[in-house]
């Protein structure tokens, strides 16, 4: 870690404390002093190109003249004078500006950027408010650049952040730039999709309106009238933190939210672009009811379908909870305790609910430490067991692609390079590949950052991964052939590393890989090592499904088959993603009614003789657990419809109605559930603790969702009434549905807006920060369940997998998962669904079936699959890959061994 | 496709780099010199063969003003418009040159022989004013030399 | 008179071979470095001989290779950068010593590159040096043949590899920084200071970079020592220098001269004088990058001090005679022109500030300017001061723009009021 000491600096003449190993720009930043910059960004370091940051330094007290440096540059030393406010160093700055401006088109009014541009804040600080270049300005073609990411070239102001983030940290290659002089020119090589995973990031990063939110500008809305609120992803089971807007009854984008410890400054394209499900037209609006089996469903009014559940659930027989690891805890809760614990099931089968039990179980008891995502990236050898990181975990593939870069920090450390010296630390470091090992069965994006790659079948990996803990332990010797013959090399990297990590997941629905990753951790504490353990998770909140120990969905299906239910509940949940058909189809046959509470219409609701459809996360609060067991809040961003309940309080509000418990006359609030719920496991006893300002409601009063420019108060519902209408009431969040209330920084979790004066980008998170790139002023949020003391010893599980034995017409299949395309809610969006492959089989190149297109016919439950041949170079021999969740790929209980024929054969 | 005499010559450039990256120009040069310029498809072949993205390449193609990512004629004039060669009377001969060609800066005569362009002090100020075709330095030159150079290029 | 570096030109037809060359006393400078000397004892010669950088900053040569870090723990491999790229206008005189003598430079590559140590070099060479590409591919491929290059050079445990890198045509590739990005196949922008290059260079290795002029002395000052080599200049920096001219004189070229030589004597008895018809009004002394300088100053002594003292650099060393028939504002937008196009594009003052500057020459040389343009132009080389850029590019475009005003206001003003180029 960087040491670094508390040295005095002059700014203008007065004394300050700064840090040693930061730059001069971060240190005027910290203090609060307003130094304009553009190339600099905190996750990007310095390379001097924009020359906006500079000021000026003095020799000593006697220096009259100085010399203007760049801030950004110049390290900071004992003593260092400086002044910011000279007059000289201030005509320079406004120059550059200037220098920027000559081609910069006079579009604000109409730039997608406008009100939250880094440029028009720079303008407005250096003062340049006056044209006087009055030559023509250089204009430029712009691209298609796909489905996220509008290009509007002519607004460039060549500041190179695009290209760096794009290319040292999101690891893309299809951005760069073009040309020379002052005909530079950011895009690809030709109009196409842009490649990268992380794209979206480009939106942030640029600090003017080059490069946009397409989805935004499809609706577009000026920013100040969004209205915010501090959410979490829907969309993968890392809780990235995020800030999502909404106008007029929809949401019009997804933003990054600043979380230190996760997400950072980033996002993945699917959970900034994954939101539009939420305006979709596969959204249910209306209830539907049937009283009878064989008759369509119909409408029905709310009150009414709601007495009819009401009267269903006061019948006496046996009722059964479905819950959903995309629903909250609360909503998870409400149905458990509307139905009974003993009759509450996680809505995931058997299998997945086993894993994800493993997983908790690892993580809670220890010893190894379940780590963020960003304690992941200070690792310093990494092992991945088994995941494609870039599908089911982008933002930790995005930190582990960033070892490289922290390898190559170390080594110039030694050299006296600062880590902020970008350009030289990665000129120094070139060679730097870090200790991080992959091994999966198919190739994947991180591979390219990886020192070495092992392509593998899960119970390969499994013994890969028991063969390293073994050479650990060295109570056995290395099984000697591949991939095992890896294992030496493996363990002396993570036995040589300090900050050792172990990455595995649930994925590949491989138990025998997670124990193994499990067993290296354990191996690597006996030595002594201070370990990290991730253990990756499909959904936003399968963790905290598995916490609540419920029984499985295998469970639910077989109670069925017995013949004992009357009413089930399914909620958020679309089981034919989770079991094979003819399974879910018998389930649902069995039940006297099925009750459908979700935000899609999916093939289950559409089986339903009742459906509710319910808020989505977008108009409700609650609790997610991430994979690290990490529970965080997300707030509605706007109200609920009348129509459109919130889950968890139409859970309750039944209990109500149908048995008289609860408060009856009470509407619900999010707080009795997180307080019963603390209560009924320990495990969560500090999810009681309410917010800091419900708890205390601070003299502001509640935080507002609105901005200060908010547009339309008074008017915006002038066609129904001229009454100004009262701002809806939130029971559950301290924030209000307004742009009244508190004024100033409002405590980490709960801001809404990244807003200082004078900065009204993104770039006004540093005001947040008491460092550029540290942890938000307040501190860490988001509370971690697993912190309990780690058992000091626990045992090895050492089950080797069973050998898997091939015949030849054999393939084992895997699954695959994409980024766009396996995930449920994102495919609802246009953007993302549009990027989602059409199915296919993947083979290996030397596959004897192993041809671009062709058909191929699998077997496999019980269902026989027409699939079009993807040939995938690296994938692992004897392996066919089967990507999930993809329309026309059914569900089923993966790996698996099948037998492939020539479509044309039959 | 790149030719196997192609191949041959960059894999020969690659022996004494120590990246790929570092053969880019090099191997652009070299195609260039057989097909006169750089079109995009050249420009993804060269990529492919060094195992970079063809964004990565024309980052650096597009930098140089020799390495031509636009069509130009049989024969390439580089007419130095630098200092001594401007002192000396370069903008006569350049009004020359646009009569006798037809065309200006950047642009290829009808016939398709020649592609005109400005380029930066030739390193021959002694015999300003001086142009540059193919490989040919002339200096320095009078008006009415310049029917007889061209003469020599078909 | 001494002209070593010159005194294997042949006046016509190609240089000497590498067997003519050894007849002529080459590779013996080689021979005594590397079996009779440590590479300390070769930095200790430079040294002594006061040879300053012919790159165009005078930088103590020796005083450069110190900074690469030596002894067994060094970081390998090393690197040395000869830089040939040249694009400098009005400069020619690298051109001239190499299509004059190849094999002296590569002699010198060698003992620079024992010196340091260094077991890759790379000759950068602009694509238009044609004629001198070609001669140096025969020359290092003799030297190849004859065991002067490549392992075990003279059977001694020093190696070294040499390769000629043949840019494609744009000046910034010039800047060391940028040399080295153009050499790992980047985008030729240049490189922050620090890390030096003598440090963290090529591929993060230390790399020496030296203009070409620079490397030819080398041989000279190690065959006949640093006193001999002191006294060949009339300065006490040591050597002599390829001077040369441009522009309107009787007869242009280039000639070794003792280092500090006089404008007036390079002029008048080297160049010939001014052609006939025509007045002196300015000269612009070491390339496009210097500040011009008025007829007053022709006795100033062409050598690094003198020209700094005089406000200007020597730069290049060779310079353009321009007379009372040219106009200075047409030939500062000459200047700016180039720079502008050759900026790299990466900081904006120069990427930005440069073409506005062009636009209102331009608007001042056609009649279009205003004088609200004279007080904007004289602003510019106060923001485009060393520093300021990333670069000295940029802050070496505004030396002719600041000279050009100091001692021409009134050519600018008289365009301005008349609305037109008094010169046409
Ligand atoms: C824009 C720019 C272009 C340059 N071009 C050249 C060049 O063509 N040849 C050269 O030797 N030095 C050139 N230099 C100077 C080099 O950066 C470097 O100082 C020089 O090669 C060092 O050699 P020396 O120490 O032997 O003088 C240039 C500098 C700048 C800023
Ligand atoms: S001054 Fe700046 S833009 Fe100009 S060449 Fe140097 S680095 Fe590039
Ligand atoms: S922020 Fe310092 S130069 Fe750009």
């Amino acid at each position: 870690m960087e040491i670094t000491e508390t040295v005095s600096i002059h700014i203008d003449g007065k004394p300050y404390q700064a840090q040693t190993g930061r730059n001069l720009l971060e240190a005027c930043l910290a203090l609060g002093f307003d130094v304009p910059h553009f190339c600099w960004h905190p996750a990007l370091g310095s390379v001097g190109a924009c020359r906006q940051c500079a000021v000026k330094r003095f020799r000593d007290e006697n220096d009259q003249g100085g010399e203007i440096i760049m801030a950004c540059m110049t390290p900071v030393t004992p003593g260092l004078r400086i002044s910011i406010h000279d007059p000289e160093v201030l005509r320079f700055r406004a120059a550059v500006i200037e220098w920027l401006m000559i081609n910069h088109p006079h579009d604000c009014p109409v730039c997608d950027e406008g009100g939250e541009c880094h440029l028009q804040d720079m303008t407005v600080m250096t003062g340049h408010t006056r044209r006087e270049y009055r030559f023509r300005k250089r204009t430029h073609r712009n691209q298609y650049l796909g489905p996220f990411i509008h290009h509007e070239m002519n607004r460039c102001i060549q500041c190179y952040r695009c290209v760096r983030f794009y290319r040292n940290i999101a690891g893309g290659r299809d951005l760069n730039v073009f040309g020379a002089h002052d005909h530079v020119y950011f895009g690809r090589h030709q109009d196409g999709v842009l490649e990268s995973e992380f794209s979206g990031n480009l939106v942030e990063i640029c600090p003017t309106g080059t490069f946009t939110d397409k989805t935004q500008k499809a609706h577009n809305t000026r920013i100040w009238d969004l209205q915010t609120a501090p959410s979490i992803c829907v969309h993968c089971g890392l809780g990235c933190n995020t800030l999502p807007g909404e106008r007029y009854g929809q949401l019009r984008r997804v933003r990054n939210r600043y979380h230190h410890e996760i997400n950072g400054y980033f996002l993945c394209d699917r959970g900034r672009f994954g939101y539009e499900f939420v305006n979709s037209d596969k959204r249910l609006r209306t209830p539907l009811y049937r009283p009878e089996r064989n008759i369509a469903q119909r409408e029905m009014r709310l009150e009414e379908l709601f007495q009819q559940a009401v009267l269903r659930l006061k019948n006496p027989g046996t009722i059964m909870g479905i819950g959903s690891p995309r629903a909250s805890l609360e909503a998870n809760y409400a149905l458990r305790s509307l139905v009974g614990p003993e009759n509450f099931y996680a809505g995931v089968t058997a299998d997945e609910h086993a894993l994800l039990e493993l997983a908790r179980t690892i993580l809670t008891q220890g010893p190894a430490r379940a780590v963020s995502v960003q304690e992941a990236a200070r690792s310093d050898a990494v092992l991945v067991l088994g995941e494609d990181l870039t599908q089911t975990a982008p933002l930790l593939a995005l930190a582990l692609g960033g070892l490289g870069y922290q390898k190559a920090v170390a080594q110039a450390r030694k050299v006296q390079l600062p880590a902020w010296d970008d350009a030289a630390v990665r000129q120094f470091g070139q060679e730097a590949k870090p200790a991080l090992f992959i091994a999966t069965p198919q190739p994947t994006r991180l591979d390219q950052a990886a020192r070495t790659c092992v392509r593998a079948a899960p119970h390969e990996i499994a013994a890969l991964g028991l063969a390293v803990q073994a050479e650990l332990s060295k109570d056995s010797a290395a099984a000697p052939e591949a991939p095992e013959a890896l294992a030496p090399d493996i363990a002396q990297a993570l036995a040589k590393s300090e900050r050792p990590l172990i990455v595995t997941g649930t994925s590949l629905g491989s138990p025998a890989m997670v124990q193994a990753a499990a067993d290296i951790a354990r191996a690597l504490c006996r030595l002594g090592k201070s370990v990290g353990l991730i253990c990756c998770v499909p959904e936003c909140n399968s963790m905290g499904l598995a916490l609540l120990q419920a029984k499985n969905l295998s469970a639910a299906f077989q109670k069925a088959s017995e013949g004992r239910v009357d009413t089930v509940i399914v909620l958020e949940n679309d089981l034919y993603r989770r079991a094979p058909a003819q399974a879910v189809d018998a389930f649902l046959q069995k039940a006297g009614a099925v009750m459908v509470l979700d935000h899609l219409r999916t093939p289950t609701s559409l089986k339903a003789d009742m459906v509710i459809p319910v808020a989505t996360f977008a108009q409700t609060s609650g609790t997610l657990v991430n994979n690290e067991g990490r529970a965080q809040r997300f707030h509605a961003v706007f109200p609920a419809d009348e129509t459109i309940p919130e889950a968890f309080r139409l859970l309750v509000e039944l209990k109500q109605a149908a048995f008289g418990q609860g408060r009856p006359h009470l509407r619900p609030v999010l707080e009795d559930q997180r307080l019963e719920l603390s209560r009924a496991f320990p495990v969560f006893s500090g999810l009681a603790e309410p917010l800091p300002s419900l708890a205390q409601p601070a003299p502001g009063g509640k935080v507002p969702r609105q901005s200060m420019g908010y547009s339309g108060r008074t008017a915006i519902h002038a066609a129904v009434s001229v009454h100004e209408p009262k701002p809806p009431h939130d029971p559950d969040a301290p924030l209000a549905f307004s742009m009244e209330g508190y004024e100033g920084q409002p405590p980490p979790e709960l801001i809404t807006h990244y807003h200082a004066p004078g900065w009204n980008s993104v770039q006004a998170l540093l005001k947040y920060q008491s460092i550029a790139g540290g942890p938000l002023k307040g501190g860490s949020y988001g509370r971690r369940l697993f912190l309990q003391a780690p058992a000091a010893q626990s045992d090895f599980f050492e089950k080797l997998p069973p050998a898997i034995d091939l015949k030849a017409a054999e393939r084992l299949l895997v699954p695959l998962h994409h980024l766009f395309g396996s995930e449920e809610l994102s495919m609802a969006a246009p953007a993302v669904a549009q990027l989602a492959p059409l199915p296919y089989l993947a083979l290996n190149p030397e596959d004897p079936l192993a041809e671009e297109g062709r058909e191929v016919l699998l077997t496999v439950a019980e269902q026989t699959l027409c699939l079009k041949v993807k040939v995938m170079p690296g994938l692992c021999r004897g392996v066919a890959g089967l990507p999930m969740g993809l329309a026309g790929i059914p569900v089923v209980a993966l790996p698996a061994q099948v037998v492939l024929t020539k479509g044309d054969a039959t | 496709m790149l030719s196997p005499e192609e191949i041959q010559e960059i894999q020969t450039a690659l022996a004494h780099c120590e990246s790929n990256f570092a053969a880019g120009l090099d191997a652009l040069k070299i195609v260039q010199r057989r097909r006169g310029w750089i079109s995009d498809e050249t420009l993804q072949e060269v990529a492919r063969f060094l195992e970079m993205t063809p964004a990565e390449l024309d980052s650096v193609a597009t930098f140089y003003s020799l390495i031509f990512r636009r069509q130009v004629g049989r024969h390439v004039i580089l007419l130095c418009d630098s200092v001594s060669c401007w002192v000396m009377g370069y903008e006569s001969l350049f009004e020359a040159l646009k009569k006798r060609l037809g065309i200006g800066f950047g642009q290829t005569s009808a016939d398709g022989r020649f592609t005109l362009l400005p380029h930066p002090c030739l390193g021959a100020c002694e015999r300003a004013p001086v142009m540059m075709i193919d490989d040919e330095l002339y200096g320095p030159i009078e008006e009415e030399m310049i029917e007889k150079i061209l003469a020599r290029y078909e | 008179m001494n002209r070593p570096l010159t005194k294997n030109f042949q006046s016509l037809g190609p240089p000497l071979s590498l067997a003519e060359y050894e007849k002529a006393g080459g590779y013996q400078a080689m021979r005594r470095a590397l079996t009779a000397m440590e590479p300390g004892q070769v930095t200790a010669l430079v040294n002594a001989a006061n040879l300053r950088g012919r790159g165009g900053a005078g930088f103590p040569t020796a005083r450069k290779w110190s900074f690469v870090p030596m002894g067994k723990d060094a970081p390998r491999p090393r690197y040395l950068t000869v830089n040939a790229d040249e694009m400098e206008p009005a400069a020619f005189k690298d051109r001239v010593l190499l299509e004059g003598d190849p094999h002296q430079l590569i002699e010198g590559i060698i003992i620079a590159a024992f010196a340091i140590q260094a077991e890759i070099a790379y000759i950068f060479i602009r694509q238009c040096y044609t004629t001198a590409f070609r001669r140096l591919n025969t020359a290092i491929a003799e030297a190849y043949a004859k065991g002067y290059l490549g392992r075990n050079i003279l059977g001694t445990d020093f190696h070294l590899a040499l390769h000629l890198h043949e840019s494609a045509g744009r000046y910034i590739c010039g800047e060391e920084t940028a040399l080295l990005n153009a050499l790992e196949g980047r985008r030729p922008v240049p490189r922050a200071k620090p890390p030096f290059p003598p440090v963290i260079g090529l591929w993060g290795k230390p790399t020496v970079t030296n203009n070409a002029e620079t490397i030819c002395n080398v041989p000279h000052i190690i065959q006949n020592g640093p006193d001999w080599y002191r006294a060949l200049s009339l300065t006490p920096d040591g050597g002599t220098k390829i001077y040369g001219v441009s522009g309107k004189v009787v007869k242009p070229g280039a000639w070794e001269l003792p280092l500090g030589v006089s404008m007036r004597e390079v002029i008048e008895e080297h160049a010939g004088g001014l052609r006939p018809e025509v007045k002196l009004r300015a000269v612009l002394p070491g390339g496009a990058s210097t500040a011009l300088l008025p007829p007053d100053h022709l006795d100033i002594k062409m050598d690094f001090n003198s020209m700094q003292a005089a406000g200007s650099r020597l730069g290049t060393g060779t310079l353009v005679v321009i007379d009372d028939k040219t106009c200075i504002v047409g030939l500062v937008l000459n200047l700016l022109n180039f720079f502008a196009r050759e900026s790299c594009g990466w900081c904006t003052p120069c990427r930005e500030g440069l073409p506005w500057i062009v636009k209102l020459l331009k608007a001042i040389e056609n009649g279009d300017g205003r004088p609200e343009d004279l007080t904007r132009l004289k602003e510019q080389p106060r923001l485009m001061a060393p520093g300021h850029t990333f670069c000295p590019l940029a802050p070496g475009a505004m030396e002719p723009l600041q000279s050009a005003l100091t001692y021409f206001e009134d050519d600018f003003k008289r365009h301005i009021q008349e609305k037109r180029c008094p010169w046409k």
